[in-house]
């Protein structure tokens, strides 16, 4: 049966796309190294549009109220410029309500573009350019440590990696917060409360790397302008011991967290990079596998949801489970030494 | 069936849910159509395996090996025509329901007229709504395609003005969809499905045909302001999805063609089944199909080859399951649970398992839980779908379910529950049918591959239909009653085919069985107390013949609607005591 694999990492190669959500005007060059920090894309957009009906303002035909437009497609306007004036003594005049581009004219409409705003798109990740995708975007390159998540807010961030979790469940609290972890990225068990969300964001953090955070919070979590990125789930999970491991001992190192929102469909998860330096570059992860014996595997569902163990045996054909179902299964042997049979669809191979 | 309308051909038919793909052979065995092999794999839509392909490759590999016969090439190419050493199939046909829910915007005219048509039809198909415009919208066109763009709907449908009626009113609504399909770039313009007056046609395709992804017409889904007609624009919009897909979903092109266009989204193909059974078996009783997968739950009604259709991803057991905190609460899921949960961890348990939608209870709490989960969720979708039900499905009262018969269930919480009893309890919790009703179990989802391969064959469905394929979990008589728990509601004797007969009292909050195994019929007796109605009329004592099934004969004596306990000790002792009434 096909496996799953879920990263945890100490060195591997990365290489991550990074493009504007329209297409923009890309900066990066092809080989260029690039910091965090450094804008690779960028794009002018608007937010809004005007409809402006000239022919009832000035009570004429569409065809009549073209003839008098005096703008064209891309024409950019100021506030007040006019558009079209009527015939007549009096004549009536449109003008532009807002400063805006052109889009579209005809049938006696005219549409602007307006409230244009940038965007600018951060490298996110240190590393080397190695491709660039034409008005889209760079491909990044690094080496270094792969920690995984399952649940990201969207934010992206890098800062120090610095660990407040003296066991994988410690519960981070709003006063363990204090001013000397400014720019950190802190690394944590489970956080249950709001105020400690409203903490971080005030000193401000750089991230916040958590085991799990209870479900009530996700709309709080969703709101902060720094990244938070879940290793285990939700509800009171302790950390993994292979992401715990791993994070801890790359404690004081810069690491950037890249809280992307999980999408199934395409595959971006949340993680947690620390860039380390290679004599030789390692080999890239793999994304799936088969299950065998010895393979360390995470458990994604209860009982043990989130602990780390080795396939001790696979079943042949179906087993029953506790709850009653017959599915594939395997015994999990947990880190602990105690032994469990789980599901085949409930596990993930760690690598 | 004369041998000579066989048409001999092999038929090999996939269904690509959220979770797990699903594949069965059909063959001709002596002059009928017979299901020789099913066999079922995980889904590859998602990541890390984004190829949908893939996991009907490896379901497709698995049959090889239970049937022998190779479907598969060296290059994991479908065989097809079957060949003279027997290896491939003769046909290929496949329903999916995986993806994400696909976004839609309706325009319309008036609210409750086009519009809510136009919602109606969205609701037929694996969607969600993301907006609705009408004439009663005041939001200027200026807004309306501000809010396209920041939306993105993968599909915007307009209705709108009777055959012959109102045009310049639509013509209106038709504007903003154009300029906004024509500022978003190419591949992110939504398809249109235009289904309203047929006048307009030309119009339409003049003004949105350059700048929508696709532009396709239905006969108009209100012919007049008394008249709905959404069939022909479900049908149409079952070809959109499909086009909708094969952009998101990468592998989907390979199946297409596999199958020469034979793809239908499932809930669709449940419904052309429901349409057909109706007509064939369903009598004066209509006929329900309820599905409850990953994606959504799905709920089909059919009464004299009409239908109701209603697709709901909110209350899928997959990657939406927080949602359904939007429709209930954690206290009214829990009224379900034989165990005693916190509604915390009921709360962790929705977010972790949408986390993983594949993964599956372990312990005999995380079934419960499950089980709880997948009862109010499908209690919320009959309650959606029994807006719907046409006037003539008429229910013994008001507010409870018309009488149906038979009901046919699917999907991994139904068809994968440990034993049938609990199948069938969880059938009766969330649906609470009225009356007499023969519940069907579909396992092997069969009825929407049958809808797929109807396109196809016309005669296998009905083979495969009449060959015993489908598991009967028994017939339920559902005693329609108020009354104080443990009194009397009915007295049910059931006379067995060799003369021998039972007896027993149904009383009040009680649930009886008479054991009747598969394939043996009966006649059962009952006569309900004076208030009670067992399908007959309020008091009215009625014989029937009844069909055997895992569980047997049932009376529910629970009432209708049903009503727990508030005590949560007293629920929960009662829920186990209906457990164990049913097996456990």
């Amino acid at each position: 049966m096909l496996a799953p694999v879920h990263h945890i990492l100490p060195l591997t190669t990365i290489q991550r796309e990074r493009v504007l959500p329209i297409n923009g005007r890309v900066n990066a060059r092809l080989n260029q190294k690039v910091s965090p920090a450094d804008v690779v894309a960028e794009v002018s957009w608007a937010r809004e549009h005007v409809l402006l009906d000239i022919g009832r303002a000035l009570n004429l035909p569409p065809d009549a109220a073209d003839k008098l437009i005096q703008c064209k497609v891309g024409d950019r306007l100021a506030t007040g410029a006019v558009i079209a004036t009527g015939k007549g003594m009096m004549p009536k005049t449109v003008k532009a309500p807002r400063d805006g581009k052109v889009v579209v004219t005809g049938g006696g409409q005219i549409l602007l573009e307006v409230g244009e705003t940038r965007t600018e798109l951060r490298a996110g990740i240190p590393g080397t350019v190695t491709q660039v995708i034409p008005d889209r975007g760079v491909v990044i390159q690094t080496t270094g440590a792969l920690v995984q998540g399952v649940w990201g807010n969207g934010r992206i961030d890098t800062g120090v990696l610095t660990n407040l979790a003296d066991k994988p469940d410690t519960v981070l609290a709003a006063g363990r917060l204090d001013v000397s972890l400014r720019g950190s990225v802190i690394i944590a068990g489970q956080c249950r409360d709001a105020d400690t969300l409203q903490a971080a964001a005030e000193l401000p953090v750089r991230g916040l790397i958590l085991a799990s955070l209870f479900p009530s919070l996700l709309p709080l979590a969703r709101e902060m302008r720094y990244p938070i990125m879940l290793t285990d789930g939700f509800g009171a999970m302790p950390m993994n011991s292979a992401a715990y491991r791993l994070l801890t001992t790359n404690a004081k190192r810069e690491a950037t967290i890249k809280a992307e929102v999980f999408d199934r469909y395409s595959g971006v998860w949340p993680e947690a990079i620390i860039p380390l330096p290679v004599s030789s570059e390692p080999d890239a992860p793999q994304d799936v596998t088969t299950f065998e014996e010895g393979q360390t595997v995470r458990m994604r569902f209860p009982p043990a949801a989130g602990m780390i163990g080795t396939i001790a045996a696979l079943h042949p054909g179906l087993s029953t489970l506790p709850s009653g179902l017959r599915v594939p299964a395997a015994d999990i042997k947990l880190e602990n030494g105690e032994q469990v049979l789980i599901p085949l669809i409930n596990l993930e191979v760690v690598g | 069936m004369p041998s000579s309308l066989i048409q001999s051909d092999s038929i090999l038919a996939v269904n690509i849910g959220e979770a797990t793909t699903r594949a069965i052979l059909f063959d001709v065995v002596e002059g009928e159509y017979r299901l020789i092999a099913s066999a079922s794999s995980p889904s590859t839509v998602e990541a890390p395996f984004r190829d949908l392909s893939e996991g009907v490759c490896n379901v497709l590999s698995d049959l090889q090996k239970l049937t022998g016969r190779t479907l598969l090439d060296a290059n994991r190419r479908l065989v097809t025509p079957s060949q003279p050493d027997g290896s491939g199939v003769d046909a290929f046909v496949s329903t999916l329901s995986a993806g994400p829910a696909i976004k839609i915007a309706v325009v319309g005219l008036l609210d409750e007229v086009s519009l809510e048509s136009a919602r109606r039809l969205a609701e037929m198909t694996y969607s969600r709504l993301v907006d609705a415009v009408g004439l009663n919208n005041h939001r200027k066109a200026d807004l309306q395609i501000d809010t396209i763009l920041r939306l993105q709907p993968d599909v915007v449908i307009i209705t709108g003005g009777t055959d012959g009626g109102a045009s310049r009113s639509v013509h209106k609504m038709l504007e903003p969809v154009g300029l906004a399909s024509y500022l978003l770039p190419q591949e992110k313009r939504p398809a249109v499905l235009f289904a309203g007056n047929q006048k307009l046609d030309d119009e339409v395709r003049e003004l949105l045909g350059n700048v929508t992804s696709a532009l396709h017409f239905s006969p108009n889904v209100r012919p007049s302001l008394e008249t709905e007609d959404l069939e022909p624009a479900a049908r149409e919009l079952a070809g959109v999805f499909l086009k909708v897909r094969q952009r998101q979903l990468k592998g989907l092109d390979v199946i297409v063609n596999w199958a020469n266009g034979n793809v239908l989204p499932t809930a669709y193909a449940q419904d052309r089944m429901v349409r057909f059974l109706s007509q064939v078996y369903a009598g004066n009783k209509g006929l329900l199909s309820v599905d409850i997968g990953a994606s959504a739950a799905v709920i089909a009604a059919g009464l004299a080859q009409r239908s109701t259709l209603g697709v709901y991803p909110q209350f899928g057991l997959g990657e939406n399951l927080p949602n359904l905190l939007q429709y209930t609460s954690l206290e009214d899921i829990l009224r379900w649970s034989s165990l005693d949960v916190s509604t915390g961890v009921l709360r962790d348990y929705i977010y972790q398992k949408a986390l993983y939608p594949a993964s599956i209870p372990a312990t005999k709490e995380e079934q419960a839980i499950a089980q709880a989960v997948a009862r109010q969720a499908l209690y919320l979708a009959v309650q959606a779908a029994r807006h719907k039900f046409p006037p003539s499905m008429r229910p013994p009262r008001p507010g409870l379910l018309p009488s149906f018969d038979p009901i046919l269930a699917s999907g991994g919480a139904l068809s994968d529950a440990p034993t049938p009893g609990q199948s069938l309890l969880l059938l009766l919790d969330s649906i609470q049918p009225t009356g007499l009703t023969t519940f069907i179990i579909d396992k092997n989802d069969l009825l929407p591959l049958l809808g797929a391969a109807a396109g196809r064959n016309t005669i296998m469905p009905v083979h495969v239909l009449e060959s015993g394929a489908f598991q009967s979990l028994g017939t339920v008589v559902s005693v329609v009653a108020s009354a104080s728990s443990g009194s009397l509601v009915a007295r049910a004797k059931l006379t067995y085919g060799d003369g021998h007969v039972a007896q027993a009292e149904v009383k009040f909050g009680n649930l009886e069985l008479f054991p009747l195994p598969e394939g043996q019929s009966a006649k059962l007796t009952i006569h309900p107390s004076h208030n009670a109605d067992v399908g007959f009329g309020r008091g009215r004592s009625g014989e029937i013949p009844v069909n055997g099934g895992a569980m047997g004969v049932v009376i529910d004596g629970r009432g209708r609607p049903l009503a727990l306990p508030n005590d949560p000790g007293r629920r929960r002792e009662l829920i186990k005591k209906w457990l164990w009434t049913v097996g456990g």
